[in-house]
């Protein structure tokens, strides 16, 4: 390691951040091209399925865990839709799926 | 928090229900906080074998709040990179901030005070952005500041405590956390998945397209971050081509 340790973080903190505020600053009106707005209404729900899906089965110790917490979310999340229910219950499933393996 | 300070006192409405909207943002981050502490814990040990201190990898914690980016950025400090290299691969791997920003402005209400587009710009995370995204209706800025509160408090809490003690958390205990976040994301995707079946399909598109892209021969070697990228952009394109939004996403889907 060599250098100012802040000083790099702070170069890539500030980049970061300017990704992340550079759409906040440009788009400040509602989008009225259709293909744009129908665009970034998909956004959320792909980029979500792809962060999701294979990485759960890697997050965990064992594949099996992982598949049990998929398999049990999936469940909680199409009976009941609720955020917390279906984050613990991935959870206890690893936490179960670990006591056997 | 200097949020509130700027508030001032006249606005009344707004100001009235602040408070309750960040009190329900901090209980929804808490599945997010839990996830984050698990995977900084692994960033806090990376950062001490890479020679960085506790106060370092706080302040990295605290102001980069990004998991993929901030393992690059330990590297990359590592290897003594040069401040241009630093600040490419930085754009590139932290680029899907970038859709997600834009994604959330279309949730703003037009009338909200610009200082808080400065505020949450640095809340946009994967998880925070899927949450604050997900509210019917606009977004209120302190529900996305709650959830970032909690979140970020998990965040740099296990970031500093891998650091300094290295893995106290049972191994069980902490790979049981580290789902919880998937939990969410799912608890996000499966409900309007459930409702319109064009949305069902593209969650099953792209759970296949992400799968395909950790064991096809070439795409296996592209970075998780450009995975996001390239399947965002492209799958999200072609659901606008093929059922574009004609009005309020928001109204239509209530009407359903």
């Amino acid at each position: 390691m060599k250098g100012n340790v802040y000083l790099a973080l702070a170069a890539m903190a500030l980049t970061i951040y300017l990704v992340r505020l550079l759409p906040f600053l440009f788009l400040r009106k509602p989008i009225k091209n259709v293909f744009f707005r129908s665009f970034l209404y998909y956004v959320p729900y792909v980029t979500l399925a792809v962060m999701t899906f294979p990485a759960i089965l890697t997050a965990t110790a064992h594949p099996v865990a992982g598949a049990a917490a998929l398999a049990t979310g999936l469940v909680i999340a199409w009976v009941r839709g609720d955020l917390f229910a279906t984050a613990i219950g991935c959870c206890l499933a690893v936490f179960i799926t670990g006591l056997f393996i | 928090m200097n949020q509130s300070g700027e508030m001032p006192a006249a606005a009344s409405s707004e100001n009235k229900s602040s408070g309750s909207w960040f009190l329900k943002g901090m209980l929804a981050g808490i599945p997010i906080c839990m996830g984050y502490y698990a995977v900084s814990f692994a960033l806090g040990i990376a950062a001490r074998n890479t020679g960085m201190n506790a106060l370092q990898s706080f302040v990295m914690s605290l102001t980069m709040v990004a998991s993929a980016g901030q393992f690059a950025a330990i590297g990359l400090i590592g290897a003594g990179a040069g401040f241009i290299e630093m600040i490419t691969t930085t754009l590139i791997v932290n680029l899907r901030y970038f859709l997600m920003s834009c994604s959330l402005t279309q949730k703003l209400d037009p009338s909200m005070k610009p200082v808080h587009r400065f505020g949450l710009a640095y809340c946009i995370t994967d998880e925070i952005f899927g949450l604050s995204v997900s509210v019917n209706g606009y977004l209120h800025p302190f529900y996305t500041y709650g959830i970032t509160f909690v979140s970020v408090s998990g965040w740099c809490a296990g970031t500093v405590l891998g650091v300094i003690v290295g893995n106290i958390l049972p191994a069980a205990a902490a790979d049981a956390m580290g789902v919880a976040m998937y939990g969410m994301f799912l608890a996000i995707i499966i409900p309007p998945a459930k409702k319109n079946h064009f949305v069902g399909g593209l969650v099953a598109v792209s759970m296949l397209g992400s799968f395909l892209f950790t064991v096809l021969p070439v795409l296996r070697s592209v970075s998780s971050g450009f995975r996001v990228i390239i399947l965002t952009l492209v799958l999200a394109g072609a659901a606008a081509l093929i059922r574009p939004i004609p009005s309020d996403p928001d109204e239509e889907e209530e009407e359903q």
